[in-house]
């Protein structure tokens, strides 16, 4: 039998504030344990949650840059469950009234573009860690940090849409990119402030119900939450056509298997009685904050796509891949206003530029060749002051240096040649040099051609102009 | 007779002050020998900060000499035991906070400190604020010091005991479903519990959040103004607190209430009301006609359904509230458990009593997959009902007079195997907590034998003045709030 | 109405505590009393009625993104029943 795959994901994203979502404390990653707490986030008694009003304001852009409809009104709510990384007990949350409702992202997928819903975009803190393991005085127990308690959450659910853990995958990046690219998370896997739960289960093909649907929690990259769900679809697909059931549960996947696992019995099943949390007043959000917030939106990937494709006359595919940050948009963008020559920039920025990145390992903003260093290369190119091949040689000296082209130009002494008295003479000299090809050529084996620009390049380092020397070469062959 | 120094209210003492006849030193000197010489009688004390309370009143000595004075500079106060406060041990009345030494205070307390009153010490009260007659205090109960064998009331009792054993000259409690008032009425003296919102609640232990108020227990309504004036206002640290202007709260005592309207709810006023309090009503009543008062009969027809309103909410809220008690930042950790899920589950089994582990559980009943609708939200649907009550009564009347509670203080034990019978005997008092609304219960009578009846009046929400005004010039009238328990 | 004393067990759970048998016994009876009381509020219609959560309105009670100091590690574990370094230390779970 066939089997078709459900997958729905709950996305955790861990928000850029300062301060944490219902207290002061700073949210910086990885400082000593419990340094960053207070009352608040410790749960002591008689401590009381005022909300970050910066977590509505990203909450909203998220929630528009999603296509969701931004609810007026939304309370929090209680989450309750005991654990000792949960130092009131409860969880605050959003439960009967959320943020954000309703919205929907398009992601290609074999084919073209598929819809896929977002059911709702909803505000919580996050819970504290439980260490276990290396620390002495640790070994028969736990360590209990508040540092990352009460830090501010979005977690974004998606309809059971996608059909495959491909289509998962593209959804997820999908998010990664707008929520990193809105500035409102740091999208870091490794350090967690991005992760997700993935819903998997499958279903007889063509069947319109559902299956049991399994949990997996907390995966922590892209080839994990794809290697997770393609095993949990695997495992279930095994299981029924073995005569077994799937049972509901949460299930933890284990990077070095690459498998999933029950969590059951370390878990009871929960019965999390959520209620209005009566220390936290409504959240009112109006049409003017709504419109300020999408006043402020930054430019989105796709509208970007359509714009560079339309102003600068690049290739859609060329488009999208510079759209894949915020960052590299706008530094090809910066590059072509300053360049004009949009194709050209294209293929830099995608070529040698990400090239070096890749190399090197930088991010693009600490990037030593700026968007004005780049554009002012491109410019000697243009103006045939140095040859295409002369000014990678170059972007790899800026790359080093940090140097301006014209002046590597300049002291390297690469400027190209383009005295078509010199270039003769060289021509001269070549031909004189081979003159048992150049009677080949003459007799008709044409491609030898390719041949004399090659040595005449090499004669004159790289330095003579490309054009020149064909124009002038094809005349004297001819003669 | 010569007054004693802890005789003295707020403002007689500020005035002795004032005039540099007592010092404040002198003053908690006296305050802390009346508690030493009548404590173990009443039990009001959890906790006597002796040393503290002379270091403060040194340092508000200095500020007398300065000139630089306040209404509270160098008052010796307490607080229940439910406001934390840095540095002195925070019990809550509960063996799971036996060894709690908090590391911030409340706000209420913040700012009368910083108005320089002195801490004599924290108050016996109700484990967690759950109960209305001081029993379940894991430190034993406070007593009533009109007669020993009687409760003080709930759970403020330690609050109203001491003030009424004249061992602090004030005291601040909190009422959820009314612990300040209840209280207050059983210990003869005056106690206020504000509109919801007008007093923070940062810094203290959270019984119902959307039901709990901080407010006085005084000697009288002048100094119950004093204190509402000191600790009412917004609080950034408390997102319930309302950022409206806290008015010059004695300054609205002027004696005058002609023409005031007056509602008496009918349901209020029922057969089975103790006949020595339907008594003490009448004569109150009487008393503000001379005053000029107008008499409206109105009705509240959803009173009957408050107490299981409340019971829903105030347990529901408080089975969450309770969840941070788990023996693993503070507090009791059960020394026997076998494993992480057990310590937790053994430090709250050993930590809480049982009234308080009753309510947990009935909260949590009333919070689980399937009652939820059916308990919680029909109780916060009728506390919708409830609330409206009060608006449409307020088209007619500015305040209500009913009476505090349906008897006198009761026997200890008499109630104890009885939690329904205990619940319901606040049945007066429940609605104002539910409609948000302040209140305030004044002395207005004695039974026959001997035990204090207190008066409630009702406000119009953020209405304080109206209700303060209303009992002062009741006050001047009558003298029962001059009637001193022997000791 | 009396609860069973498996229903108390079960609420118990959920609520982290243990009960003697004694205890399961009393609250078995002392809920079932309470629980059947408050069924009176059923005598109420309120399908039009909307819940109350607080009796004040009240709406947008915000902070600013601000941070302001932590009260420092050693206050933070200063009430804990255990500390190991900067930790609070508790049991190992038990599966």
């Amino acid at each position: 039998m066939k089997y078709q795959p459900v997958i729905g994901l709950e996305i955790h994203v861990q928000l850029l504030t300062d301060s944490k979502i219902f207290c002061g404390c700073s949210t910086k990653f990885g400082a000593e344990p419990n340094s960053q707490t207070c009352p608040v986030c410790l749960g002591l008694p008689g401590a009381l949650p005022v909300f970050n009003e910066k977590v509505a304001e990203f909450a909203i852009k998220a929630g528009l840059a999603t296509n969701c409809t931004i609810s007026p009104r939304s309370i929090f709510a209680r989450k309750n469950y005991f654990y000792p990384d949960l130092p009131k007990g409860y969880q605050i949350s959003q439960f009967e009234e959320p943020i954000c409702l309703k919205g929907w992202l398009d992601i290609q997928v074999d084919g073209g573009l598929k819809r896929i819903g977002i059911t709702r975009i909803h505000m919580e803190e996050d819970a504290g860690k439980l260490v276990h393991g290396d620390i002495s005085g640790l070994e028969d127990g736990s360590g209990v940090d508040l540092n990352r308690a009460c830090t501010p959450l979005l977690e974004i659910v998606s309809e059971p849409d996608l059909r495959s853990a491909d289509e998962a995958i593209a959804y997820l990046k999908k998010i990664h990119q707008i929520v990193t690219w809105l500035g409102i998370c740091d999208g870091n896997m490794e350090e967690g402030s991005f992760r997700c739960d993935a819903n998997v289960s499958v279903m007889p093909a063509g069947s319109q119900t559902f299956g049991t649907r399994a949990e997996i929690k907390n995966v922590n990259s892209f080839k994990f939450v794809k290697q997770a769900i393609e095993h949990e679809i695997e495992r279930q697909i095994d299981l029924i056509e073995d005569g077994g059931t799937v049972v509901q549960e949460t299930r933890l996947f284990d990077p070095n298997s690459g498998k999933t696992r029950s969590m059951r019995g370390k878990e009871e099943a929960h019965d999390y009685r959520y209620f209005p949390d009566p220390d936290l007043v409504p959240l009112v959000i109006d049409d003017a904050w709504v419109q300020r917030v999408r006043s402020e939106l930054p430019e989105l990937p796709e509208q970007k796509i359509m714009r560079f494709t339309d102003e600068y006359g690049i290739p859609a595919y060329d488009a999208e891949v510079l759209t894949a940050s915020r960052p590299l948009a706008e530094y090809y963008e910066e590059c072509v206003t300053l360049n004009g020559n949009g194709k050209a920039v294209s293929n830099w920025v995608m070529g040698e530029l990400t090239r070096a990145l890749n190399d090197s390992g930088a991010s693009i903003d600490k990037c030593p060749v700026t968007p004005r260093l780049l554009a002012e290369l491109l410019k000697l190119i243009d103006s045939g002051t140095i040859s295409g091949k002369i000014a990678k040689t170059v972007f790899d000296e800026m790359w080093r240096s940090g140097k301006e082209p014209g002046k590597i130009v300049e002291e390297q002494g690469l400027i190209q040649v383009s005295d078509s008295g010199a270039i003769e003479a060289i021509i001269d000299e070549i031909l004189a040099r081979e003159a048992e090809q150049v009677a080949e050529y003459r007799s008709g084996k044409e491609k030898l051609f390719g041949f004399f620009v090659g040595q005449v390049m090499k004669a004159s380092k790289g330095k003579a102009n490309p054009a020149l020397v064909n124009e002038l070469l094809l005349k004297k062959l001819n003669e | 007779m010569p007054m004693e120094i802890f005789d003295l209210t707020i403002h007689e003492l500020h005035d002795k002050l004032e005039s540099k006849e007592v010092s404040s030193v002198e003053a908690t000197r006296a305050m802390l020998a009346r508690i030493e010489a009548t404590d173990p009688k009443i039990g009001s004390f959890i906790t006597v900060t002796k040393e503290q309370a002379l270091a403060d009143a040194e340092v508000a000595d200095r500020c007398i000499a300065d000139g630089k004075t306040g209404m509270l500079t160098g008052i010796p106060l307490a607080l229940k035991d439910i406001f934390l406060t840095e540095g002195v041990r925070t019990t809550c009345g509960s063996r799971i906070l036996h060894n709690f030494i908090p590391p911030y205070s409340a706000t209420s307390w913040e700012k009368l400190k910083g108005q320089g009153a002195v801490l004599l010490g924290k108050l016996n009260q109700d484990e967690f604020a759950m109960g209305s007659s001081n029993e379940s205090s894991c430190f034993g109960p406070s007593r009533n010091p009109w007669n020993t064998e009687c409760i003080p009331g709930g759970s403020s009792g330690g609050s109203a005991a001491a003030v009424a054993a004249r061992q602090a000259t004030a005291t601040l409690g909190t009422d959820t479903g009314g612990s300040i008032r209840q209280p207050a009425s059983h210990c003869g003296c005056v106690g206020l519990k504000p509109t919801y919102g007008r007093v923070s609640r940062y810094g203290v232990i959270a019984y119902a959040s959307s039901l709990d108020q901080v407010g006085p227990l005084t000697r009288d309504v002048t100094d119950c103004a004093v204190i509402l004036g000191a600790i009412a206002g917004h609080d950034p640290k408390d997102s319930t607190s309302v950022d409206a202007p806290v008015p010059d709260y004695k300054a609205a005592l002027t004696g005058n209430i002609k023409g005031l309207r007056i509602g008496l709810p009918k349901e209020y006023f029922i057969e089975g009301l103790d006949p020595d309090v339907q008594k003490t009503m009448a004569q109150a009543i009487e008393t503000y006609r001379k005053l000029g008062a107008d008499f409206v009969d109105i009705s509240l027809p959803h009173t009957d359904f408050a107490v299981a309103t409340y019971y829903l909410i105030a347990t529901a809220e408080a089975s969450s509230n309770l969840a941070r008690y788990d023996g693993v930042r503070f507090g009791h950790r059960s020394p026997q458990a076998d494993g992480l899920i057990d310590m937790m589950t053994k430090s709250r089994s050993e930590g809480f009593g049982l009234e308080v582990k009753r309510r947990i559980m009935i909260g949590t009943y009333a919070l689980s997959s399937g009652y939820y609708d059916a308990y919680y939200v029909k109780a916060q649907k009728v506390r919708t009902l409830i609330m409206h009550d009060f608006i449409r009564a307020f088209e007619e009347v500015d305040v209500i007079l009913t009476p505090v509670a349906p008897t006198p203080a009761f026997k200890i034990g008499e109630k104890i195997n009885d939690p329904l019978q205990m619940y319901l005997s606040d049945i007066f008092t429940i609605p104002v907590n539910l409609a948000g609304t302040c209140a305030i219960a004044l002395p207005a009578g004695f039974s026959a034998n001997g035990l204090p009846i207190g008066l409630q009046l009702i406000g119009k929400p953020f209405n304080e003045e109206t209700i303060l005004r209303a009992a002062h010039a009741f006050e001047q009238a009558t003298d029962w709030h001059n009637r001193k328990a022997e000791l | 109405m009396k609860l069973t004393v498996a229903e108390v067990e079960h609420v118990a759970r959920l609520a982290r505590l243990e009960l003697t048998e004694d205890e399961k016994n009393l609250f078995a009876g002392q809920m079932g009393a309470i629980l059947g009381y408050v069924k009176k509020l059923n005598e109420l219609n309120t399908d039009d009625i909307l819940p109350t959560s607080h009796a004040v309105p009240m709406e947008n009670a915000f902070r600013a993104d601000q941070t302001c100091p932590s009260i420092g590690i050693d206050k933070a574990l200063a009430n804990a029943p255990k500390r190991v370094d900067s930790f609070y230390y508790v049991p190992k779970v038990i599966e």
